[in-house]
């Protein structure tokens, strides 16, 4: 088991802590032969005639968590998006490549997106729980494939609001609206409502960017338990956040993925000098 | 100085010109209540007309519009709804989008005699239907559609995309979307939309002219395909077309019941409206 | 409730298409009334040409003749005069509306507008004709009250609140930061509304009255109520036309169709007017939405 320690290390004036990690983290660097759960491979995305996405080639290995970052703009939450095909939602968009999941790609056009979305599940940077009650919230996914009685459906909210670490917070209140609870709670809603259609891959567009410093941490902690079950993908634009949490770290920069490695490498010893010029903060 | 004199000659103009709409309105309610008011009773809402329209009541034209207007509904709304959902839901920005909010504009500009003329022309000589409560509501039913649409989309669009995509995220489909996340939270615009519909219909006259209605008839319709009396239709012809020999309280009698029908409706609307902006909570 | 998936695919196809089908219906709409008049107009317009019907200056249908200038004159002279008086007084209760008034006025002035608009035409010709038309009898002392001044006038009506909420909402339109700047110049409100808000909109406002002038022709019952009905040509030194009976497009079709013998040509001749009547609507609903997409850009 490798444990990176409390490491302390400036930079230009910035600190940048690495988190301890006590779970099992897949063996060592980049290449080596564990299988991964998706294979991105000259992924291009285009909104009408400009191109957002620029031939991005990377694995997101399984139960990690792989943090996005880059500047506004730099095409990560487009990137995410292509994952679970939510930009087909944006008219005029079109995407070339491959995006391998379990050995099919997610951009064909005879792929069933609703099963996709099913194992590829999202989280939005602002909270969007519907105006519902919380237990509606939750029964939501479950209750759109005809799952069964009332029994599996009350098991399914309390087992997913358990993972989103809610229930203690909403158990006596499940019946009333959603949209009464905390920022912070609402997201977690959220997760609990993603949880529920059990997915194997969670991606995060920023999903502690609207809360509070107390939530946000709180979410932070909450990925970390949930990336013992799933492979969780997060895009953020607070460094310290990826530099936390995360176990391998992609750098995007104006549409191309610049730098892709371990999250203990890219904050330390970078590759690409834009990778540590951005670290540094010599750009935002 | 000489700016600031403007300003105030031009802000009075201004304030003026407001009487112009304001002063109107009050007189028609005056002249209405205070005149129609002598021949309000419980037996002049139920009795039929009688004597040409010359005595009676005016029970059957309100029963007719009651008929009417509700077929219409029956057959404008799904017609509109559905309309309104694929373009706030699926229509994409090309131009079999524009050309049918094209088609929505001028449908909304068409004259209402126009619209009668054309419920002649495909129901009764095309068809070969006969006048009746039918063939006029779905010509009505025509008329309305546009304030109809207009109406429902404004309702689907206020829906935040926020719902759409977590609902999408979590594998719905479109239509599973629609159905269960837009619908049901566009539904006070969509009554308010319904309610000005109706009360536009109330009102119209010229397109159920020649495709159903009549001026007398000694009996309720006994079906949709009868002839019908219609409020509209039965002030104009106590007031314009026979003129003197109805008396004047039964005319205005005629048009306090038709302004409070259709008032009442947009009043309604106006208060779902308000009660669902105060309770949204997004 | 577990419904096999494959039922609920084929569910979910037949409302797509069905929505689709919807969605495309007030285009097959538009064209069955078009097809429609048209394929009614045919049997007039084989025994007299179209040309003999617009020009024409005598409308006696018993005889045989079916000339309809007299009555576009009609529908032109109302809809004018419907115009001249709505348009300074829509767009002045408009900016009063948008730009002037405090937040309680507009909230009381909005309703009132509403109101106006709701008010059914059968209604408004009734009010026209036992206020209005004895009062123009008397006042201009003239024979008769029933002229194409009254339908004007309560055409105005009717095209005021289409008016004032399309321009209303084209000044809404106009980006806070021009006036922010007109003001920060040193402007006076007035100076910044008349200058800078008003042109901006201006695309809109027009748009408004294209469409006021589109509800002004198109109005039935109010004009076939008030204006006399009479099918003379105007008499230009009486008023410019304005002081005696006219008839409209509109009321023309709403009193023969009634009286025509079914089937004869004086029938037909009425779908040909409702044909005109379609174009001309048509064509000004459709120059009304292209100046207000040019605002929307």
């Amino acid at each position: 088991m490798v444990t990176a320690g409390d490491m302390d290390l400036p930079r230009g004036g910035i600190r940048i802590k690495i988190a301890e990690r006590t779970h099992e983290l897949s063996d060592s660097a980049i290449g080596e032969s564990v299988p991964s759960i998706i294979n991105i491979s000259d992924l291009c995305m285009f909104y009408d005639r400009a191109q957002a996405l620029i031939n991005i080639t990377m694995e997101i290995r399984p139960r990690e968590i792989t943090a996005l970052i880059g500047p506004s703009g730099c095409g990560k939450s487009t990137f995410l998006r292509c994952l679970n095909r939510m930009n087909d939602v944006i008219p005029g968009t079109r995407a070339t490549g491959s995006v391998m999941i379990h050995g099919q790609n997610v951009l064909d056009q005879h792929i069933d997106v609703v099963e996709l979305r099913k194992k590829v599940g999202m989280v939005f940077q602002r909270p969007n729980p519907f105006p519902m009650s919380i237990f509606d919230n939750v029964a939501y996914g479950p209750r759109l494939h005809g799952a069964g009685g009332k029994y599996y459906i009350d098991e399914v909210v309390e087992n997913s609001l358990r993972g989103a670490a809610l229930w203690e917070e909403v158990k006596d209140i499940l019946h009333t609206s959603a949209m009464k609870l905390s920022g912070g709670q609402q997201q977690r809603l959220c997760i609990a409502r993603v949880l529920a259609v059990e997915p194997e891959i969670l991606l995060m567009d920023e999903p502690a960017s609207a809360l509070d410093p107390t939530s946000t941490l709180k979410i932070e902690e909450l990925m970390q338990d949930l990336a013992q079950q799933y492979t969780i993908i997060i895009v953020t634009h607070n460094m310290q956040q990826a530099a936390r949490v995360s176990n391998y770290t992609g750098f995007f920069l104006n549409g191309e993925m610049i730098e892709f490695d371990r999250s203990d490498i890219i904050f330390t010893k970078p590759g690409d000098r834009r990778t540590e010029e951005y670290i540094t903060g010599r750009f935002g | 100085m000489n700016r600031k004199l403007s300003q105030t000659i031009a802000f009075t103009v201004l304030r003026i010109s407001t009487l112009f709409v304001v002063v109107p309105v009050l007189l028609v309610m005056y002249f209405i209540i205070s005149r129609g008011w002598r021949s309000m009773s419980w037996s002049f809402l139920s009795t039929m007309p009688a004597e040409g329209g010359v005595s009676g009541g005016i029970s059957g034209p309100i029963i007719g519009t009651l008929i009417l207007v509700t077929c219409t509904i029956g057959i404008a709304l799904p017609l509109g709804l559905l309309s309104a959902i694929y373009l706030s839901e699926y229509a994409k920005p090309n131009l079999f989008t524009r050309v049918i909010r094209l088609a929505i504009v001028n449908l909304a500009g068409v004259p209402s005699i126009v619209y009668g003329l054309f419920g002649v022309g495909i129901f009764l000589l095309f068809l070969k239907m006969q006048p009746s409560i039918l063939v006029a509501s779905m010509t009505l039913a025509l008329l309305i559609l546009p304030v109809l649409i207009v109406g429902a989309e404004e309702a689907l669009r206020s829906v935040p995309q926020g719902f759409r995509d977590a609902s999408l995220a979590l594998g719905a489909t479109k239509w599973q979307t629609v159905q269960r996340i837009v619908l049901p939270n566009a539904l006070p615009g969509i009554i308010t939309g319904t309610i000005l519909g109706l009360s536009r219909a109330s009102g119209e006259t010229a397109p159920i002219l020649f495709t159903g209605a009549v001026a007398l008839m000694g009996h309720m319709p006994h079906s949709l395909h009868d002839p019908f009396m219609a409020l509209p239709y039965h002030l104009y012809m106590i007031s314009a077309a026979s003129g003197a020999t109805v008396p004047e309280y039964m005319q205005w009698g005629t048009a306090l019941t038709l302004l409070t029908i259709v008032l009442t409706m947009n009043i309604a609307a106006a208060i779902v409206r308000l009660h669902y902006r105060r309770k949204q909570v997004w | 409730m577990k419904i096999p998936k494959i039922i609920r695919k084929i569910g979910e196809v037949f409302m797509e298409k069905l929505i689709l089908l919807c969605g495309g219906v007030t285009i097959i709409f538009v064209i069955l009334i078009f097809v429609f008049l048209l394929r009614y107009s045919l049997p007039a317009l084989r025994v007299v040409p179209l040309f003999q019907i617009l020009v024409g200056k005598d409308w006696y249908p018993g005889d045989e003749a079916f000339g309809i200038l007299a009555i576009i004159w009609g529908s032109l002279l109302t809809t004018v005069g419907a115009i001249i008086v709505a348009v300074p007084i829509g767009v002045a209760v408009a900016i009063y509306i948008g730009e002037v008034a405090h937040k309680r006025i507009r909230e009381t002035l909005k309703p009132v507008v509403e109101i106006l608009a709701a008010i059914p035409s059968v209604v408004i010709g009734f009010l026209g004709l036992v206020l209005l038309v004895p009062v123009i009898q008397n006042v201009l002392k003239i024979d008769t009250g029933m002229t194409a001044l009254t339908g004007a006038i309560m055409l105005a009506f009717m095209a005021m609140p289409t008016i004032i909420s399309i321009s209303e909402d084209a000044l809404h339109a106009v980006p806070q930061q021009y006036r922010e700047a007109s003001l920060a110049m040193g402007a006076t409100k007035w100076q910044t509304i008349w200058r800078v808000v008003v042109p901006a909109a201006r695309s809109g406002i027009v748009a408004s009255v294209m469409l006021g002038v589109g509800r002004a022709i198109g109005e039935t019952m109010t004009v076939l109520m008030v204006t006399g009905n009479s099918t003379a040509m105007p008499v230009w030194s009486h008023g410019l036309g304005f002081l005696q009976p006219m008839r409209t497009l509109t009321a023309t079709i709403a009193a023969e169709m009634g009286e025509a013998v079914d089937k004869s040509t004086h029938y037909y001749v009425l779908f040909v007017i409702g044909a005109v009547l379609f174009v001309i609507t048509f064509l000004v609903n459709f120059m009304a939405d292209l100046a207000l997409h040019r605002t929307r850009r």
